[in-house]
């Protein structure tokens, strides 16, 4: 016991010399990042307090900075802890945008871009998902418009529905699948010991940009050939499968074979189903609708022929 | 809304505010949204009737106007509202959490006030289909949509674009692009019955 006492009496000692403010107060808020680390449940990686340093040091490095300690360590419930997630300038943007287009084997896209500054919470997965969702309803109703362009029976309607389906779609994808693979994560990270292991935040933030692919393909879905589209499918699902694919290995490949195979199998599959049903649901097949319109103007010119 | 009035009125005055003065007010906003001139006067003295006039007008029109509603396919009044209000909000929580350095309620008053070139710009596509329908008639609406469209881009920039620090601006301007860019659209893809 006198021992324990002693090394407290010495830490709040070096809490009072080094940090000059409420020592009860600091002390508690050194321990927190590394006793609670956000979104980080298991145990606290040796890293993080290298990246809570890190992040420190990269403002206006006073003193003053490393004495207040607040900017890492605010309550959840205050604006400026949300705010820390937002630290990011455009051109770091653009560059995770361009790292997700380009899979480039044995680069790892979390941990090049996103490992430097993990508070990536703003950009991609809200506004990445919002632009596709209205990219995909806009696309939609513009490729149903054109197919159904010369039919006198047509009546355009901007169907709004969509949108709300697209919304929901899109963002439960974007948020869900994150958390079911990072549960699944954690989980085997219990069983096996892994090299690599991602927080919630990261995964959304991969999910999130990869789903930026999808932006332009749904924009080129507009055109209403099947080969074409099924084509744009393709090329969409090999380059954001493939930046999953590597970005998902290095956590998995310690495990066993076939669990490992099945995750990144699963990741893809699901993938996927999500460009094919978005292109189901929202595109209208374009030989199948000309069918009816034929035997229709068929039908007319047999009646008209017969009534004269 | 006379607590919400920040402006310098009659210190302690009993007297409620007279109408004319808050209409003169949401009036000088609209002439400063339509011809866009860096100057404080949108951010100091913010009030949130234009917007709600405005969006209210542009709801009403966009509406179906419809009692059989079995082809409906349009936004109704509720849906146009809450996308407005909403996108307004989150632009808004997007751009201070990017370390803008504007309020919460001015940022509500740019983004609503400069919805004021669109809303014209229904007003004039409700005019044109009233002649027959046609892909000049279609032209005609998809350039004074577009015009209209950029008018509020540039309005609302020029009100938005200093408070964000140069490296984010771009991250702050692109939502308000997608904005305006979704009331353009439903304003173009409205067709009356």
């Amino acid at each position: 016991m006198a021992a324990v006492d002693d090394l407290q009496f010495e830490e709040f000692g070096n809490a009072a010399t080094s940090l000059a403010a409420n020592p009860d107060a600091t002390t508690v808020n050194i321990e927190d990042p590394g006793e609670t680390p956000k979104h980080q449940p298991g145990p606290p990686r040796g890293s993080g307090r290298e990246e809570d340093d890190e992040l420190l040091g990269n403002d206006d490095s006073d003193k003053t900075e490393l004495l207040a300690g607040q900017k890492k360590s605010s309550p959840f419930w205050t604006f400026e802890y949300y705010q820390t997630f937002f630290d990011v300038d455009t051109y770091q943007v653009f560059d995770r945008i361009k790292g997700s287009l380009l899979p480039i084997p044995g680069k790892n896209f979390v941990r090049l871009y996103i490992r430097s500054n993990p508070d990536l919470y703003g950009m991609c997965p809200f506004w990445i998902c919002a632009t596709l969702v209205f990219a995909i309803a806009i696309s939609g109703n513009l490729s149903n418009f054109l197919i159904h362009l010369g039919e006198k029976t047509y009546h355009y309607v901007p169907e709004f529905r969509k949108v709300s389906i697209a919304a929901t779609i899109i963002y439960a994808y974007a948020w869900l699948v994150p958390l079911a693979l990072w549960g699944f994560l954690m989980w085997r990270n219990s069983k096996v010991m892994n090299i690599v292991s991602y927080s919630f935040l990261e995964i959304v933030c991969v999910y999130g940009y990869s789903l930026f692919i999808y932006i332009p393909t749904a924009i080129l879905w507009i055109i209403p050939q099947k080969a074409v589209r099924w084509i744009l499918v393709m090329i969409a699902l090999g380059i954001s499968g493939s930046v999953l694919s590597m970005t998902f290995w290095p956590a998995v490949r310690e495990d066993n074979r076939r669990v490992a195979l099945a995750t990144i199998v699963t990741i893809v599959l699901l993938h996927m189903l999500l460009s094919v049903g978005c292109l189901a649901y929202f595109f209208d097949a374009p030989e199948m609708d000309h069918l009816p319109t034929t035997t229709a103007t068929l039908n007319q010119t047999v009646a008209a022929a017969k009534s004269s | 809304m006379a607590e919400a009035e920040e402006s310098p009125g009659d210190p302690g005055t009993a007297s409620p505010r007279p109408l004319m003065r808050d209409l003169k007010a949401v009036g000088k906003k609209f002439m400063h949204v339509l011809y866009p001139r860096k100057s404080n006067t949108l951010l100091r003295d913010w009030d949130l009737w234009g917007p709600l006039i405005l969006c209210v007008t542009l709801a009403l029109m966009l509406q179906r106007d419809s009692v059989d509603s079995e082809k409906d396919g349009g936004p109704q009044f509720a849906e146009v509202f809450v996308i407005v209000w909403f996108g307004a909000v989150t632009i808004t929580l997007n751009s201070k959490l990017l370390g803008g350095n504007i309020s919460f309620f001015q940022s509500l008053c740019v983004l609503g006030y400069c919805i004021l070139p669109l809303t014209v710009a229904m007003l004039i596509c409700r005019l044109v289909l009233l002649a027959d329908p046609g892909p000049v008639n279609f032209m005609v609406r998809l350039f004074v949509v577009i015009v209209m469209f950029a008018w509020s881009i540039v309005a609302s920039t020029a009100f938005l674009a200093d408070s964000q620090p140069p490296n984010r601006r771009a991250l702050a301007v692109y939502p308000v692009f997608l904005f305006y860019f979704v009331i353009s659209w439903m304003i173009l893809t409205f067709t009356p019955q």
